[in-house]
């Protein structure tokens, strides 16, 4: 028997769906990309990453997940393009305007009694979030007193964020985003229009560190009184989101506040209990080392 | 057997949606996930709705929620929702698809790929194409479709776009989706 039908015949017997197949290979190349080039999706969610290896495939032209990995092993540009697939995260400024609202007002006039500020974004992707951080801390006459590390592991998307050009298109949800979240001024006093984009004043930026760090595989490398982290930990499993917060308990002093996107949670976490609650519809916490973990 | 139920809908999708769950009898005990396209509307009220008129357990997922029988869960506004093969629930701010987050392609996609030929996809009345890819998808996984009748429905535009990519099993006036539902079912 030819060995292609075989397989087939193998395949038919064990049950084994086009779709069961596909979990194998991607268990494969995730393995793959960790011994090869040191990045760890192991822990991803698996739903997530499978659209987004889906679409790399069609992308370029690739029938399988299994040529996929044969291709990225031997050609570091085509691991570039993929790690560009996986790792992109979607954001815009002022994300939830609730949240920057629920900032404002709860967490600012703690900030306001400090003498410096250290604020870890992670998990900042193009930086849209790092400039409302810094536009929200201007505003509250604190951003010359903060110190923001703004981390991510992929380092296009850093440069991306540093460079702090966006879009013209999206300004304009921005805008109502802005005023939506107490804005103060208008978000036009921010930035400058160019070629159909828009420029964020290098102000802003000033007291912004943009690092490469991956929550995956590194660990602690500053203490800080807040930490943001929204809508990062939905790509991770429940093993990595627990890991995460791990690292966040860690990085943070007592009454330290952290905080998650609006869906996320604690709740795989060994900490959870040792947070008190803030604002249970924003995800805001404060690190409470009197509470029992 | 069918182990899970997807649903889709765009405008003129809660009063379809509340038809199909008001007309499920308690019997039908699969979990149910829908995506209904409602912009950054909340939809708090809708699902506080359903909780007290339907025999599920309603509510908008939140990340890594556990899939139980007896439940619906809603995407929620801003978010795509989608499947794990361990029976939680991912949700990701991923860019939009047809314009849509949530998007009905990557909950049907994610939905046929974990449950494969135990699946039963409905796409309802909407006047875009979100869901054609995802309904084409489930069948491709071996998974049961129903497509409401675009000529009954408040907008055929997303039901015919579906038609066009696939050959749904079933196209029904919504009336008919949930008895027949639950026949599939065995309920």
């Amino acid at each position: 028997m030819p060995s292609e039908e075989k397989n087939k015949k193998n395949q038919e017997d064990s049950g084994g769906s086009s779709a069961d197949i596909q979990s194998i290979e991607m268990r494969l190349l995730l393995e793959a990309v960790f011994l090869r080039y040191g990045y760890d999706f192991r822990n991803y969610s698996k739903s997530h990453l499978r659209r987004r290896i889906v679409h790399h495939l069609g992308m370029n032209s690739l029938s399988s997940v299994s040529e996929l990995q044969a291709k990225i092993m031997w050609d570091r540009s085509a691991f570039n393009r993929l790690m560009t697939d996986l790792s992109i995260n979607v954001t815009e400024m002022f994300r939830d305007p609730e949240f920057y609202q629920a900032f404002r007002t709860q967490v600012i006039p703690m900030l306001s009694t400090y003498a410096h500020i250290k604020i870890w974004h992670a998990g900042c992707s193009t930086g849209e979030e790092v400039y409302s951080l810094a536009i929200l801390l201007k505003e509250a006459g604190l951003l010359g007193r903060a110190q923001i590390y703004a981390t991510d592991f992929n380092k296009y998307v850093l440069e991306v964020a540093r460079e702090g050009i966006y879009r013209q298109q999206e300004i304009e949800l921005y805008e109502q985003n802005y005023l939506k979240a107490g804005g103060q001024g208008k978000l036009s006093d921010y930035y400058t229009s160019r070629y159909g984009s828009v420029i964020f004043d290098k102000s802003l930026t000033k007291k912004v560190v943009f690092v490469d760090h991956n929550l995956a595989t590194d660990g602690v490398f500053a203490e800080v009184n807040v930490i943001v982290c929204r809508n990062v930990l939905i790509y991770f499993d429940r093993i990595l989101q627990s890991r995460v917060i791990d690292l966040f308990y860690h990085s943070l002093p007592g009454m330290g506040v952290l905080c998650l996107g609006t869906r996320e949670s604690l709740r795989f976490s060994e900490w959870e209990s040792s947070f008190a609650v803030m604002d249970p519809v924003n995800k805001i916490f404060k690190k409470d080392p009197t509470l029992a973990p | 057997m069918i182990r899970a139920i997807v649903i889709g809908a765009s405008f003129g999708g809660i009063e379809a949606i509340r038809e199909i769950l008001l007309h499920l009898t308690p019997e039908v005990r699969v979990p149910v996930f829908v995506v209904l396209h409602i912009g950054n509307n909340r939809i708090d009220g809708f699902v506080n709705f359903l909780n007290n008129h339907t025999h599920f357990l309603v509510s908008d997922a939140c990340d890594k929620d556990e899939v139980l029988p007896g439940h619906v869960y809603f995407a929620p506004p801003n978010y795509h929702l989608m499947i794990e093969d361990d029976q939680t629930l991912t949700l990701s701010v991923d860019a939009k698809i047809n314009f849509s987050r949530p998007s009905i392609d990557v909950l049907f996609e994610s939905a046929a790929w974990v449950y494969g030929r135990d699946l039963l996809g409905i796409l309802l009345t909407g006047s875009n194409a979100d869901g054609a890819h995802g309904m084409t998808v489930i069948k491709q996984c071996g998974g049961t479709t129903i497509v409401e009748d675009p000529r009954t429905a408040t907008s055929g535009v997303m039901p015919m776009a579906a038609i066009e990519r696939t050959i749904p099993d079933l196209i029904l006036p919504l009336r008919e989706i949930a008895p027949r539902v639950c026949s599939i079912l065995g309920c």
